[in-house]
């Protein structure tokens, strides 16, 4: 296998422009973090970006940062918190759930995937962040879409496009995001002692509240050793005084039947981190790991009818919005009942599973990617032909032929 | 503003195209009259007109299917329309094509508080989506100044803002799902009450796309608790610097208000002029912040705030002790474009985005292009996303004044990109800057967004005309060079 590791536009437009040529499909690759997220693939070529690095400018007061793609995650987030700033959608690392803690995920990784954290339900997904880049398309050409200021209409938002598309349109070189003010403070309510449904009606009263929950989560009862009851978290942010008048608030409006505690700076951190991190289920090796998304309000009802039908252990994030499901010993790694389970009963439920971690036969053998209605699939194939006609790009990483 | 050379073929058909239309849409949904089609002749963009063809208002999505699809089959160009309110002529007919007005969508079908989200047809207003689910404590975010009359699909079509777009998004950040017919007369979902898109993000894509890839016919939106209380700010300043080293600064101190605008000096005075509520008029600009959340946080804000106002030498300072009064502060600031309106026969609303700390340059560099172009203009800006919108002070009866307006408009963009901004913040390309395009984005640039285009409506027929400067066939665009066997590039790297 000929790996390519391009120091600057030109050598990534020229290793990008010789694998057309020689009609040698490229896997893209810069941290490593992810390479076993998606469908296994067969190149010939490695496209190695992580030279690709270095941020380019930053101005705290402009809330925007441009930085080579494949500058390093952690790179980007220290010298935003010098400045006080942060990427809100908190984007996760999934190093010890791919087992590569060496690994450093990049900016243009998390962005490439549209991975985001816990923060996702007040602050908006990767792609809500992604306001603009330069890149390598399949067809060889170097070209750019958005720009760098945050509020931007001028032509199709092909920032949108690139987030989530897994390196299969275009290789990224330069990213800008939009950065914001890291809280002042942040305080978690922890509520105990929750079964999945009450856990549902408390996410869903909490974040009809005004009263800027910025994460929600429930870890039900033996999903985590430490989790003797279920528990939901409910967290806070902002200045000092917000969060002390918000929190009482909360405790009041909710927990009158429940025990509740507040995890303060570090501990509510620690938390947080694991929640983002899979850390419940991440050490389950040999179990099959679902990442779901779901309706907020269906997601603990969800989270019981899999663990029903199949041994699964799971937890909520994004205020019952997101399922993580850990499978064992089901032949399809569970694929059949979760994607039936999302349509419901009554066939209209929305929402999507995808196989975060598999064996590669798995990953082969059942859609890693929610199956998409012929006609949405055929339109995305005809996106896939207008950037990467060849495909050249991470061939087959999102769908089989494509 | 050339547009596509009507198809003397299709005009020749109008009768058949008008009798088949009829029998998809009965009765009054299908209109032919000039008097009536009149109606429909322009949007908000009054500058340009264009009777089009024909006029179809359908009621069902399964009309809106047939009617693409055999426009499809004829190759009849389409161009949607919401209530008609863009700003940059998204809407402007074609004398050749089907205008297709989605006004009868207009019904709210679902108001789910568990998941905090309201799905509703493409014809139901902005407002009347927070209006239906104010009782319970909700509101839709984004509130562009049209939010009476616009509808929700046009704010998908234009991605469009509003005042608090800095802390709670465009509509982009705002919609969870919708459905789309495509020119092939295909209904496809994206997205729904959940989060994120399965696959290729292509309901980002849809969004702010101006008509041109599929007519949205539903869309869920994410609905937010009312903040407890907001207070605003009114904070005058002698020099417009200071006002922009200000909003630098809140920011800086780690600040998102819920809505942080500026205007002029000739902005600040229509609009003291046409409300009175006391603006300070011996000042260079004016901000309005405002700051919302439970009232321990705006007391705590707005302290920090008018110490660093304070600190760049604010000659003015104001808080609003009720809603009353805060509601006052924004009024002149709402009414800023009638209020230019009474100082000016006409006026043209620019809509450019810059690098906030380029905001005096910008400004100074205007008002030089307001002496060579000799035409007055008038400032309102989203100073917490650099969102700018300059008002072109002209008379069109006089003649040349229009082209003048223009050409000023067009020199007033050319230096948001050049400060690195670009042309267009909120109100999209449409035919307003379709051709101011190349200024941001070269042929290759343009070409792949041209690709995506393709893939959606290969034939071109969907609102033709807009955004883009120049038409190409996507047969044309589709075609690549690769020169097999070859290694054309013998210096690169290896491994």
């Amino acid at each position: 296998m000929t790996r390519f590791s391009p120091a600057d536009l030109k050598e990534l437009h020229d290793a990008v422009g010789e694998a057309l040529a020689a009609d040698e499909p490229l896997e893209l690759v810069a941290g490593g973090s992810k390479r076993d997220l998606g469908r296994p693939m067969q190149t010939p070529r490695t496209l190695d970006l992580s030279r690709l690095s270095g941020i380019r400018s930053y101005e705290p007061s402009e809330l925007v940062l441009t930085a080579a793609a494949a500058t390093p995650l952690d790179e980007v987030q220290e010298l935003l918190a010098e400045s006080g700033q942060m990427l809100a959608f908190e984007p996760p690392e999934w190093r010890s759930l791919f087992g590569s803690p060496l690994s450093r995920p990049t900016l243009g990784g998390v962005l490439a995937c549209n991975l985001s954290g816990p923060r996702r339900i007040k602050a908006g997904a990767a792609r809500d962040h992604f306001l603009g880049f330069r890149a390598v398309s399949g067809r060889g050409e170097i070209f750019k879409s958005g720009g760098r200021v945050v509020k931007n209409v001028t032509g199709y938002d092909l920032s949108k496009l690139m987030a989530g598309s897994y390196g299969t349109l275009a290789a990224l070189e330069e990213v800008s995001v939009k950065v914001l003010p890291k809280p002042e403070h942040v305080a978690t309510v922890v509520l105990c002692g929750l079964d999945p449904a009450a856990a549902a009606q408390v996410m869903s009263r909490a974040l009809a509240l005004p009263h800027e929950v910025s994460a929600a989560a429930y870890l039900p009862a033996g999903s985590v050793p430490a989790a003797i009851v279920g528990i939901a978290a409910l967290r806070l942010e902002g200045p000092a005084p917000s969060v002390a008048f918000r929190r009482e608030r909360l405790i009041s409006e909710l927990s009158s039947e429940y025990e509740s505690t507040v995890l303060e700076d570090q501990a509510s951190a620690v938390l947080w981190r694991a929640v983002r991190e899979v850390e419940p289920l991440a050490g389950l090796n040999e179990r099959v790991l679902w990442r779901i998304s779901v309706a907020p309000a269906r997601g603990a009802e969800f989270g019981e009818a899999i663990a029903h039908s199949l041994d699964a252990l799971w937890y909520l994030d994004w205020g019952g919005g997101l399922v993580w499901v850990a499978v064992a010993g089901a032949e399809d790694g569970g694929a059949a009942v979760i994607r039936d389970a999302i349509r419901g009963a009554d066939g209209h439920g929305t929402g999507h599973a995808t196989l975060i971690r598999g064996s590669a036969a798995l990953r082969s053998g059942v859609a890693v990617f929610e199956p998409q209605t012929p006609s949405l699939a055929a339109l995305a194939a005809r996106v896939k032909d207008a950037f990467d006609p060849h495909h050249i790009l991470n061939p087959g990483r999102m769908a089989e032929r494509s | 503003m050339k547009m596509p050379t009507p198809d003397a073929a299709v005009l020749q058909r109008r009768a058949e195209i008008i009798a088949a239309l009829r029998q998809i849409v009965p009765g009054e949904g299908v209109i032919v009259s000039e008097t009536e089609r009149r109606v429909y002749e322009s949007d908000g963009l009054t500058a340009y007109r264009q009777l089009p063809m024909v006029v179809v208002l359908p009621s069902r999505v399964d009309q809106v299917a047939a009617v693409l699809s055999y426009c499809k089959e004829m190759g009849v160009k389409v161009v949607p329309r919401g209530a008609g309110t863009s700003l940059s002529g998204g809407a402007l007919p074609l004398a050749d094509g089907v205008l297709l007005g989605m006004a009868k969508f207009n019904r709210i079908l679902e108001i789910d508080y568990d998941n905090r989200c309201v799905i509703a047809q493409p014809g139901v207003t902005n407002l009347a989506l927070s209006q239906a689910v104010e009782q319970a404590g909700f509101y839709y975010a984004p509130d562009p100044s049209s939010q009476i009359a616009c509808t929700i699909g046009g704010n998908v079509a234009e991605n469009s803002g509003g005042v608090h777009c800095l802390k709670y998004g465009l509509t982009t950040n705002n919609i969870l799902g919708i459905e789309i017919v495509t020119m092939d007369g295909e209904v496809i979902r994206l997205g729904g009450k959940h989060f994120d898109a399965e696959g290729y993000d292509l309901l980002g894509v849809m969004t702010g796309s101006e008509g041109l890839l599929g007519v949205v016919t539903e869309v869920t939106v994410r609905i937010l608790p009312k903040p407890t209380a907001a207070r605003a700010m009114l904070i005058g300043f002698a020099k417009t610097e200071d006002a922009g080293e200000c909003v630098a600064a809140v920011i800086g101190a780690g600040i998102i208000p819920g809505g942080m605008e500026m205007m002029d000096r000739p902005a600040i005075h229509a609009a003291e002029a046409f409300v009175g509520v006391g603006y300070p008029l011996d000042v260079e600009a004016l901000l309005i912040v405002e700051l919302d959340g439970p009232p321990a946080e705006i007391d705590h804000l707005i302290g920090k705030v008018e110490r660093i106002a304070r600190d760049h030498h604010a000659t003015a300072i104001r808080i609003s002790r009720d809603d009353a009064e805060r509601l006052a502060f924004w009024s002149g600031r709402k009414a800023a474009f009638p209020a230019v309106g009474r100082i000016s026969p006409d006026y043209y609303c620019m809509d450019g985005t810059i690098p906030r700390g380029r905001l005096a340059q910008v400004l100074s560099r205007m008002r030089n292009l307001s002496e060579t172009h000799g035409l007055g203009v008038a400032n309102v800006f989203h100073a917490g996303d650099g969102n700018l919108h300059p008002l072109i002070l002209y008379d069109a009866n006089k003649p040349g004044e229009i082209e003048r307006a223009e050409a000023f408009g067009s020199d007033i963009l050319r230096l948001c990109v050049e400060v690195g901004g670009v042309l267009t913040g909120e109100h999209g390309v449409g035919v307003e800057k379709r051709d101011l395009m190349g200024t941001m984005f070269d042929e290759t640039d343009l070409a792949h967004q041209q690709r995506l285009k393709c893939a959606f409506d290969p034939e071109g027929l969907l609102n033709p005309g807009k955004v883009f400067p120049q038409l190409h066939r996507c047969a044309e665009l589709g075609r690549l060079h690769v020169h097999s066997g070859r290694l054309p590039f013998p210096d690169l790297p290896r491994f």
